[in-house]
C-alpha cells in the first residue's frame, strides 16, 4: 500500500533518516520501532509531508506523494495522530472531529457568506462523518463534551476520532499508548484491532513491547535513521543486528532498560 | 462557544439592533449621537481584528493601514476623481481585500510573532506612503471636505432627523452588515477550519487542513473589513490625517478587542462601546487619561484574560455551578 525507497532527510550535517526502504502492506498492522532517537517520528514525519525528504521517493497505493503537501497526504488517504494527546482541548469532542474532515469538504469563505447549498450540505456532511468517526472510536456518547475534560485515553481517542473523519486508508499512531495505564493500552489494543478488522491498515510507532508483539504484523526496525530489519515479530525478535541494538542502547540506558524495568510491561510479559 | 450556546445568543442580536434603531427617536444630543456613529465605525475595525486575531490567532498590525486605505480610497474617489460615495465605499472594500490577500501571500510565509513585527513594519509603510504621496492623498495637511453620502441627508430630513441621525442609521446598518458576515464567516466549515489554525497550526495540517489558503482567506475577510469601516468614516468626519492609518491606531482597536473579548461575537461592540465611551468621559484629562486606563489594562489582564465576555460567562459559570450544589 505504501512504498518507501532510499528515504532520507538531512538536518545539517545529520541524517536523521537515512536510505531507508520499507514497505507497508494493505490491512495490516506494521510498527515501526527502534531506540530513542533512530529516526520513528521523523519517519512518521516524512510520509505524512511535514518534512520533505532530502532523498527518496513515497509511493501510496500506486501515486507518488513524495512533494505532497500535509493536507493533500491527508487527501490521498493518510491520517495521524500524534506523539502527545494533541487534540483540541476547548472545542468539543464532535467539533475535534468535525475538524478532522475538512479536507473532504470544499464549502469556502465565499459559501459560508452567502449560506450556500454547498456550505450546508459540507455542514452536514462533517456532522455526519464526526459523528461516523466517533462510533468507531466508541465516543458518541460523549459528542458535546469539551475535549479537554475526557480521560487520557478517551482523549488519545479524539485524536484517533479526528484522524478517521478524514476517512483515511492508512492510519499512522505516533506512540498511541504513551501515558497510558496497562488496562487503558488493552482497551487501545482492542480499538485498533477492530479498525483493522473495518478495513483499516495501521502503522505505528511504539516503545511498550507488550504492544507491539501483540498487534504487529511486520516489524520494521530503524536504529540511527537506518532500517536494519523488517519481518514478523518472531523473526526480528531472533534477529542478531536487532538484539545487538537493543543490547548496545541498554548498556547506555537506553530503551531496553527502560522496557525492562517498566512494571507495567513486565505484566504483559 | 458551542454552537448551541450561539444559537441561544442569536436571539439577543435582533434585540439589540431594535433597541439601537430606536436610540435617534428618543431626541439624543448630537453629542450622544457622534459616540455611536464612532462607537459603530470603530466597532466594525475590531471585528475585522477579530476575524484575523480572534479567530485564526494571528496578530496584525498593519490593520489600521487598511482602515486608511478604504478611508483614503473613498477620499481621494470622491474628491479628486469625482466618484460617487456609493461606488467608492465598495471600491476601496475591494482594493483591501485585493491589497490584504497580497500582503498574506508574503507575510505567511512568518509565523507568530515574526509576524506581528512584519505586519507591524506594514502598518508603519502604509501610514508613510499615505503621508508623503502629497499629490495624491494631501500628505500633512491630509484630506479636507469629503462630501456625506449623496441622498443621505435628504433621507435623514424626510424622516426628520438631522445628517448625524442620518449616519447613525447608515453606521448601523453597516454594523448589522458586517456581525452578519462574521458571524456567517465563524460558524461555517471555514470558520472552524480557522478555529483549528488558532488552536495549533501543525495539528490543523495533519487534520488535513490547508492552513496557507484559509489565512489568506482570513486575512482577506479582515482587511475587507477595515477598509469597509474606513470609508464609512472618510465620509462621516470629513477630513482625516495620516496619523489615523498608523500603528497607534491598531494597538487602540486591539486594546478594544482585548477589553471586549478576542475571538467572541459580542466582544468587539462591548470592548469598543465600552473603551471608546470611556475614553471621551476622560478625555478632559488629556494626557492623564492614560492613568486610569494603564491599571485598568492591567487590571482586566489579571483578572479577566478572556475580556469582559469572558469575564460575564466566568460568573454565569460560577452562578450555575452553586445551583447544581
Amino acid at each position: 500500500m505504501l512504498d518507501v525507497s532510499g528515504l532520507g532527510i538531512r538536518f545539517g550535517g545529520n541524517h536523521a533518516v537515512r536510505d531507508v526502504t520499507a514497505s507497508i502492506a494493505a490491512g495490516q498492522i506494521t510498527a515501526i520501532i527502534g531506540p530513542n532517537g533512530a529516526g520513528k517520528s521523523t519517519f512518521f514525519n516524512l510520509i505524512s509531508g511535514f518534512y520533505q525528504p532530502t532523498s527518496g521517493s513515497i509511493t501510496f497505493r500506486g501515486e507518488d506523494i513524495t512533494r505532497l503537501k500535509t493536507h493533500q497526504v491527508v487527501g490521498r488517504g493518510i491520517a495521524r495522530t500524534f506523539q502527545t494527546t494533541t487534540i483540541y482541548k476547548d472545542l468539543s469532542v464532535l467539533e475535534n472531529a468535525m475538524i478532522g474532515h475538512r479536507i473532504r469538504t470544499r464549502a469556502g469563505l465565499l459559501d459560508a457568506l452567502l449560506r450556500t447549498a454547498r456550505e450546508r450540505q459540507d455542514d452536514a456532511g462533517s456532522r455526519a462523518g464526526a459523528r461516523q468517526a466517533l462510533e468507531r472510536v466508541g465516543l458518541a456518547s460523549q459528542a458535546d463534551r469539551p475535549a479537554g475534560a475526557l480521560t487520557q485515553e478517551g482523549q488519545k481517542r479524539v485524536g484517533i476520532a479526528m484522524a478517521l473523519s478524514s476517512d483515511p486508508k492508512l492510519l499512522l499512531l505516533d506512540e498511541p499508548a504513551a501515558g497510558m495505564n496497562p488496562e487503558e493500552t488493552v482497551n487501545l489494543m482492542g480499538l485498533i484491532r477492530d479498525l483493522v478488522a473495518g478495513g483499516l491498515t495501521v502503522a505505528l510507532v511504539e516503545h511498550k513491547m507488550s504492544l507491539v508483539m501483540g498487534l504487529a504484523n511486520q516489524i520494521v526496525v530503524l536504529h540511527h535513521g537506518q532500517k536494519i530489519a523488517q519481518g514478523t515479530p518472531q523473526q526480528v525478535g531472533h534477529d542478531p543486528a536487532v538484539v545487538e541494538a537493543y543490547l548496545g542502547s541498554h548498556a547506555h540506558g537506553g530503551q531496553m532498560g527502560h522496557n525492562t524495568t517498566d512494571p507495567q510491561e513486565a505484566g504483559h510479559a | 462557544m458551542t454552537p448551541q450556546a450561539a444559537k441561544k445568543l442569536a436571539w439577543g442580536w435582533p434585540i439589540l439592533f431594535v433597541l439601537a434603531a430606536l436610540v435617534p427617536l428618543l431626541h439624543p444630543s448630537s453629542y450622544m449621537l457622534d459616540i455611536g456613529v464612532n462607537v459603530m465605525i470603530w466597532a466594525i475595525v475590531a471585528y475585522g481584528l477579530n476575524v484575523i486575531l480572534g479567530y485564526t490567532g494571528l496578530l496584525s498590525l498593519a490593520h489600521a493601514g487598511f482602515f486608511g486605505i478604504g478611508a483614503y480610497t473613498v477620499g481621494i474617489l470622491t474628491l479628486k476623481a469625482g466618484w460617487n460615495f456609493w461606488l467608492a465605499w465598495p471600491a476601496g472594500v475591494l482594493l483591501c481585500a485585493l491589497l490584504g490577500y497580497g500582503l498574506g501571500l508574503v507575510a505567511f510565509r512568518t509565523k507568530g510573532d515574526a509576524f506581528s513585527i512584519f505586519t507591524l513594519g506594514v502598518g508603519v509603510i502604509i501610514q508613510l506612503v499615505i503621508n508623503k504621496w502629497d499629490r495624491l492623498t494631501g500628505g500633512n495637511d491630509g484630506l479636507n471636505g469629503i462630501n456625506p453620502p449623496p441622498g443621505l441627508e435628504g433621507l435623514s430630513k424626510m424622516v426628520g432627523l438631522k445628517l448625524t441621525g442620518g449616519f447613525y442609521y447608515l453606521a448601523l446598518l453597516a454594523l448589522i452588515l458586517t456581525v452578519v458576515v462574521v458571524a456567517r464567516a465563524r460558524f461555517s466549515t471555514f470558520g472552524r477550519s480557522l478555529i483549528a489554525i488558532r488552536g495549533g497550526e501543525d495539528l490543523a495540517r495533519s487534520a488535513g487542513i490547508d492552513v496557507y489558503a484559509h489565512k489568506l482567506r482570513a486575512m482577506l475577510l479582515s482587511t475587507a473589513i477595515a477598509g469597509f469601516a474606513g470609508g464609512l468614516y472618510a465620509a462621516y468626519v470629513g477630513f482625516m490625517g495620516s496619523a489615523i492609518t498608523g500603528p497607534v491606531t491598531a494597538f487602540t482597536v486591539l486594546l478594544y478587542l482585548l477589553v471586549g473579548g478576542l475571538g467572541t461575537l459580542v466582544g468587539p461592540l462591548l470592548g469598543t462601546g465600552v473603551m471608546y465611551t470611556l475614553s471621551q468621559g476622560l478625555k478632559g484629562l488629556q494626557d492623564y487619561q492614560y492613568l486610569v486606563f494603564g491599571p485598568l489594562l492591567v487590571l482586566l489582564v489579571m483578572f479577566a484574560p478572556q475580556g469582559l465576555v469572558g469575564l460575564w460567562e466566568r460568573l454565569k459559570g460560577r452562578r450555575g455551578g452553586k445551583k447544581d450544589a
